[in-house]
């Protein structure tokens, strides 16, 4: 096997890990802030490729969907944490884990209710179609762009997170809201505007995963289990541990492929069954209790 | 009926008794009229899995099948009794299927079953079938059911099989000294496609340079091109079934491997084929049991297409087609047979030499297999297209012939 081969698939790996850092994203978010284990998190993902479906039929540009489905998206986000979820806040994490499950439910009914059990196409605008060669072998220039969006979005998150005031809060808001409300902060309208902002990211991942799986009521439910995978592997609620497990998992799918491809899925929960063995809080996670 | 009532009420469940008394009470009120028995409608059980991802698929079976249904009752059914078509969702699970196909035949007391559109449900549905003695008419491709083992004869297959599908195929693009990449669903489907695949390269004398293997339902195919590239084959052919192809096909196109190999499969999924853009199946050939198109040459395909049409608004589709197909010949058995006596009708369906939509078919005597054609069909480009419907051109139609099928010695039949 040439060095070639096993260059190309590293990358071909980054760039796997790369979109499943970003549909792990919103997941880890909402859980490491508001302690929220979502379930409807595939199923959202799943409506930010329709949303984004529909707005570029509407305008016939993929940018404009791009922008706005993953906002629009987001809203109803809002919604549902204002309407269903924050009734639940201070019961057991069940309840919310149950609302979300089903939910999630709800979505893929409601979506194949309006556009139908059928896939439908979506393509990547003309700028983005083809191929470069990357000196070791060609790779799809619309894979390219995921990968610098993927990094634009964390660079905006982590400043965002750790180098602003409201990051501050979101932050200290999550280690003790009962100090925060203390101290004369909106602790309900922050978590709005952090489930908002997961939902969003989520979204955001179906819009692009568009244009490279089909777009179709059921796209969402292993997307779902690939978030779980990455964020239990990188620490629940872990930002970089997020980045690191997605990167991770995705250069392990990649190197199977060149030996057992069969086994790219398993090869998933194995590492995730062993990081759980060794570390259970995950690469990064804190440790239970501390 | 009344047997039923005669029996001591001690050791049998309440609901057992009321659903007995009721069964007695329906039984009297109907045996003075012995007329209105003779009319019984005509019941056939039709399991498919509507919800899941062969859903799109699954619809279009059910929609030919009962157009099937009603062009017979139009013309004032079978012996004069009326066909009721059971539509029940087995879930593309092998239990559901084999729980709903029980209470077809247990509860609903159908005269034969036609359905299933996946190879292990319809190996479910077979063995309820045969352990009952019903018929059922099998419309979903598998190499496996036709072997003795799994034969019954009640059952019948109107679908292709992968054996005589990757033929067709093969023959159509596989050269002496080609090189053939092999991707496929690491399941039965794929299997059963790749091993057909391997046997027609053997044949043709092409070469496999590698056979890569992928977990069903996969989304993410980028991490295996780049060893399909390095294994630089002629053809691939990729060896999985509804969105897994148009995934796969997508993905393959998006990194440029048309632009050096011929991509085939073995069948060309209509409703896969519209889920995508014209230009990311263009060029692909693969094997069909039906394309619309065909009515240009068959005049019982504009039949059914103009009946459909005239139902439905729209063409007919591929896995559509066996609903109609599957049903059509079940039902012409039953009017020759003058009603629904099992034995009758199964000699019938043997005997029966049958044109509703393709052009001729019969049942092979050994295993129960359809003769008939295979399509091989070619997609598209978008400026080629003159309407939303003309999705390919038809390379080949391969007459039917019993050369396309293991002889009935190598299924293990006595010769």
């Amino acid at each position: 096997m040439d060095l070639e081969l096993i260059l190309m698939q590293l990358f071909s790996g980054l760039a796997l890990g790369a979109i499943l850092v970003m549909v792990a994203l919103g997941l880890t978010i909402v859980f490491g802030m508001l302690g929220i284990v979502n379930f409807a998190h595939g199923a959202l993902f799943m409506v930010g490729a329709y949303a984004g479906l529909w707005v570029a039929a509407q305008t016939g540009s993929f940018w404009w969907a791009l922008i706005v489905a993953p906002l629009a998206v987001g809203v109803l986000g809002m919604l549902i944490e204002r309407f269903l979820i924050r009734p639940l806040y201070g019961r057991t994490p069940d309840d919310p884990l149950l609302l979300t499950f089903g939910l999630g439910y709800v979505l893929v009914e409601a979506v194949r209710i309006t556009f139908g059990t059928d896939g439908i196409p979506f393509s990547a605008p003309d700028a983005l179609q083809g191929v470069v060669d990357l000196g070791v072998g060609y790779f799809p220039i619309y894979r390219l762009f995921v990968m610098g969006v993927v990094a634009v979005i964390l660079l905006l998150l982590w400043v965002a997170l750790e180098k602003t005031r409201f990051g501050l809060i979101v932050r200290a808001g999550a280690r003790d809201p009962l100090i925060m409300k203390v101290l004369g902060v909106d602790v309900s309208r922050l978590w709005l505007l952090v489930f908002g902002l997961g939902v969003g990211l989520t979204a955001l991942g179906g819009v692009l995963a568009a244009p490279m799986r089909n777009v179709s009521p059921e796209m969402g439910t292993l997307v779902l289990a690939e978030a779980f995978v990455v964020t239990v592997i990188g620490g629940m609620g872990s930002l970089l541990g997020a980045v690191v497990a997605g990167l991770l998992v995705g250069v392990a799918v990649s190197m199977t492929a060149l030996f057992a491809p069969e086994m790219a899925t398993i090869v998933m929960f194995g590492l995730m069954a062993l990081i759980l063995l060794v570390r259970p809080q995950g690469l990064f996670g804190r440790p239970a209790g501390a | 009926m009344t047997k039923r009532t005669d029996h001591p009420l001690s050791s049998v469940s309440r609901r057992t008794v009321l659903a007995g008394l009721g069964a007695a009470g329906v039984g009297l009120i109907a045996s003075p009229a012995l007329v209105r028995a003779q009319a019984e409608t005509i019941r056939i059980g039709f399991p498919t899995p509507l919800t899941g991802p062969f859903g799109a698929e699954a619809k279009d079976q059910v929609k030919s099948a009962e157009l099937a249904v009603k062009l017979v009752n139009d013309k004032g059914g079978i012996a004069g009794r009326k066909v009721e078509l059971l539509v029940r969702d087995d879930k593309l699970n092998a239990g559901e299927a084999a729980t709903r196909t029980l209470e077809l035949i247990e509860k609903d007391k159908v005269h034969a079953v036609v359905g299933a559109l996946s190879s292990a449900v319809q190996l479910a549905v077979n063995e309820v079938t045969r352990a009952r003695g019903v018929i059922y008419v099998s419309i979903s491709q598998s190499d496996t059911i036709n072997e003795v083992k799994d034969f019954s004869k009640y059952t019948f297959h109107e679908a292709l099989n992968p054996r005589m599908t990757t033929a067709a195929v093969a023959r159509a693009t596989f050269k002496k000294g080609s090189k053939v990449a092999l991707l496929g669903a690491d399941y039965a489907y794929g299997h059963e496609m790749i091993r057909g695949f391997k046997r027609a390269a053997g044949e043709l004398g092409a070469e496999i340079v590698g056979e890569i293997l992928h977990p069903f339902g996969a989304a993410d195919y980028s991490t295996l091109m780049p060893r399909i590239r390095a294994l630089k084959p002629d053809i691939l052919a990729i060896c999985n079934f509804g969105r897994d192809q148009a995934n796969s096909i997508k993905q393959a196109n998006d990194f440029g491997m048309k632009k050096q190999m011929q991509i085939v499969v073995p069948v060309l999924l209509h409703n896969q084929r519209i889920a995508v853009a014209p230009d990311v199946f263009e060029g692909i050939i693969g094997g069909a049991n039906y394309y619309w198109a065909l009515e240009s040459t068959i005049p019982s395909a504009k039949t059914f297409n103009d009946a459909y049409k005239a139902a439905y608004g729209s063409l007919p589709t591929d896995y559509g087609a066996y609903g109609f197909t599957g049903v059509s010949a079940l039902l012409l058995a039953m009017a020759k047979a003058g009603g629904t006596d099992t034995d009758k009708v199964v000699e019938a369906l043997q005997d029966l030499k049958y044109d509703v939509a393709k052009g001729p078919q019969y049942f092979r005597k050994c295993d129960h297999q359809s003769v008939q054609s295979v399509l091989v069909l070619k997609s598209k480009a978008k400026a080629d297209m003159k309407s939303e419907q003309d999705l390919f051109d038809i390379v080949e139609n391969v007459p039917g012939s019993e050369q396309m099928l293991r002889s009935c010695g190598e299924l293990g039949f006595p010769t």
